[in-house]
């Protein structure tokens, strides 16, 4: 689960990690009262989204007077931002953050995962602050240092010392730069982050440290413990088919193509989408349905994937372990009359009881084509929406 | 022979008592020898009670001295289970196989550095599979997990993969072309598990009743990569890959935890890439995993 800024600064702020001071606003009036309210003559007026790479859409502006604050404002709420994480058809700026302006002599960049090889945290931090991290990564991996935490022993004073001085933070701001960073690292661990990043995290004029900016993903399995994070879902951030099939407990991601799938189990899944694209055509979505495909679930699942008018056939590729061949055709027959379904079905089943599964679905009088594997599937759908 | 489990393995099951231990257990002592191998449950409430004939104990510890069982698997939710795999753990069993879909990482992450801690100071090595699996099989002698067990035949072949039920396709294109499995072994979904695909690779290579092996990976993370780069030095016998996620965007998590594109190097093309190139025989046919182990031997 991901959040704001405003709400990432709020958690770093409860971390000990310094930010600027801010207020966040729903309109314009709002963000002149803020800017009143802060004070002083120069502001920072931020688009609220969820995805990276705001000021390069356009989205983060430099205001220096409270009309100016009203011009950048008006100008960013509302409009649709254009980053590289958002897609060509942009997300709506519904929130804007209006803070104090900084003054930056220098940009670092600092950040907290979970490291799968080692089974550690990594933290990694550089001089290059500001930048798109991927193409430092990608053109100077130099310039990224990395230290590893055992989370059983936490983030030491020496750890997070050699990272500060390793990206250059002069002498008299080390104490600083090392609070922040040990911030960092307890907020990541204490949220159950699965993602914490300051970039840039900024040295002053003064020599103070401060982080910028502040992005934020959090682990879903284990959002039942934090009902302080929970609170700080925005639901407009999120895309509404994947609301609707996570209530369903679907996991269901939307693509470019216009095969619909459905199938148990996310590694099948992937591989379903993979084998249509093979044989030619284009997956339209994932959709994992999970160990109970029933008949409610189906159905739930044909729905949602029916929304999107691309989609011009359906691949369904179940394999019945526990649950049998037999009850799942049930369940997509019932699923295809409910849902009216006008669109050619290829089903493939496979496993327990799969000849009765066959039997029900030929019975069914609806024009299901029939697969015994993948390929065959994948063959017969790509034929059918040409 | 085989890997890790037999038919004289003996399993506790903790989490016997919920709906799904129960259910599943049961399928597991229908199969094969299962009735003679699952011989306790444990639940700390209902000690000195039994389920499916199957006695209770208040601790795995128990049941170990109890039963002598040197395995567990483990259906407990996901709040308690990384405590669950902690207690198996400091019992000292052999084998924990994880099946609890949707722990927290930092549980995770916290139980396997106490596990490290412990093997590097001297204590008993416990196996770890999973978390987030379908479990472990050696066919017609042993089912640990939800796996069903009629679409595996025994023989040679060994199966190693992240996902569940691709790596019952993998095991039902085998038993379709008349090969059997020596032992198939479903690591798991999540990013921070136990057995890894490398580690998997050198048991089927070092186990003399194993003539080939199909490894299956997904997107996201180097452990297929690295296993790859292992098996090009170290491997002696004839291996299929395959990688799920060819067709998956990055930075879009697909149903798995662990199935996130996040550094570029982690693609399914990436990965296929190094498997090639390390002498597996790869494809990006699915359907054709069987058939192309078969064409090997």
């Amino acid at each position: 689960m991901k959040i704001h800024e405003y709400q990432g600064k709020e958690l770093l702020r409860k971390f000990g990690v310094p930010t600027p001071r801010g207020i966040s606003c729903l309109s314009v009036e709002e963000a002149v009262k803020a800017a009143e309210t802060l004070g002083g003559n120069i502001w920072v007026v931020k688009a609220q989204i969820h995805a990276g790479g705001r000021g390069k859409g356009g989205g983060v502006k430099v205001a220096k007077s409270l009309d100016d604050v009203r011009a950048k404002a008006t100008e960013i709420l509302g409009m649709q931002l254009v980053t590289h994480q958002t897609g060509p058809e942009g997300q709506k700026v519904r929130r804007l953050l209006i803070e104090d302006g900084a003054d930056i002599k220098k940009e670092y960049y600092v950040a907290v995962l979970t490291d799968r090889a080692t089974q550690k945290v990594a933290i990694m931090a550089s001089s290059e602050g500001g930048m798109d991290i991927e193409e430092v990564a990608h053109a100077t991996p130099e310039k990224i240092l990395k230290e590893f935490v055992d989370p059983l022993v936490g983030l030491t004073d020496a750890q997070a010392e050699t990272l500060a001085r390793g990206i250059g933070v002069p002498d008299a701001s080390v104490a600083q730069a090392v609070q922040a960073i040990k911030g960092l690292y307890t907020c990541y661990m204490e949220t159950d982050a699965s993602m914490a990043e300051i970039n840039p995290l900024i040295l002053e004029g003064n020599g103070n440290i401060k982080a910028l900016d502040a992005k934020f993903n959090f682990d879903s399995n284990a959002l039942f413990r934090h009902e302080d994070i929970v609170a700080y879902r925005d639901l407009d951030e999120e895309d509404p088919d994947e609301i609707a099939a996570s209530k369903f407990d679907l996991a269901y991601i939307a693509l470019d193509g216009n095969i619909g799938c459905l199938v148990n189990g996310a590694g099948l899944a992937m591989a379903t989408m993979d084998t249509i694209q093979l044989f030619g055509g284009s997956p339209a979505n994932f959709l994992d349905v999970g160990g109970g495909a029933t008949t409610e679930k189906v159905t739930e699942a044909f729905k949602i994937m029916l929304k999107n008018p691309e989609v011009k056939g359906i691949l369904v590729n179940i394999f019945g372990g526990i649950m049998k061949c037999d009850t799942i055709a049930n369940g997509v027959v019932s699923a295809a009359r409910e849902v009216k379904l006008s669109v050619p079905l290829v089903v493939r089943m496979k496993g327990t009881n799969e000849d009765l599964g066959k039997q029900i679905l030929k019975e069914s009088g609806l024009p299901i084509i029939s697969a015994d594997t993948m390929a065959e599937a994948a063959t017969a759908i790509v034929a059918a929406v040409k | 022979m085989s890997i890790l489990i037999n038919k004289n393995t003996k399993v506790i099951t903790q989490g016997i008592t919920g709906k799904t231990g129960q259910f599943h257990t049961e399928k597991c002592i229908e199969y094969a020898n299962g009735k003679n191998c699952y011989v306790a449950g444990v639940n700390p409430k209902k000690a000195g009670e039994s389920v499916l004939d199957v006695p209770i104990f208040a601790t795995v510890k128990d049941a170990k001295a109890q039963t002598g069982a040197s395995a567990s698997v483990i259906y407990v939710p996901p709040a308690g289970a990384a405590a669950a795999i902690w207690e198996a753990v400091e019992a000292d069993l052999d084998l924990v196989v994880c099946i609890t879909e949707g722990i927290p990482v930092r549980d995770m992450l916290e139980v396997r550095n106490k596990m490290k801690a412990k093997e590097a100071a001297g204590g008993k090595k416990t196996v770890l599979i999973g978390p987030n699996c379908s479990g472990i099989i050696t066919p017609e002698e042993l089912k640990i997990g939800i796996m069903p067990g009629h679409i595996h035949k025994k023989g040679r072949i060994g199966v190693v993969s992240r996902s569940g039920t691709l790596t019952y396709e993998a095991a039902a294109q085998l038993s379709e072309v008349n090969l059997g499995q020596s032992t198939v072994v479903n690591i798991g979904g999540d990013p921070i598990n136990g057995l890894k695909h490398i580690d998997v690779l050198e048991m089927f290579n070092n186990d003399p009743e194993t003539d080939a092996i199909i490894m299956i990976g997904e997107i996201g993370g180097p452990d297929e990569a690295n296993a790859a780069e292992w098996y090009a030095k170290n491997g002696k016998k004839p291996i299929v890959g395959f990688i799920a996620g060819v067709t998956a965007p990055p930075g879009k998590r697909m149903g798995h935890a662990g199935a996130l594109i996040s550094g570029g190097a982690d693609t399914a093309d990436a990965k296929l890439a190094i498997m090639e190139a390390s002498g597996f025989k790869v494809t990006r046919n699915p359907s054709e995993m069987g058939k192309l182990l078969k064409s090997l031997l």
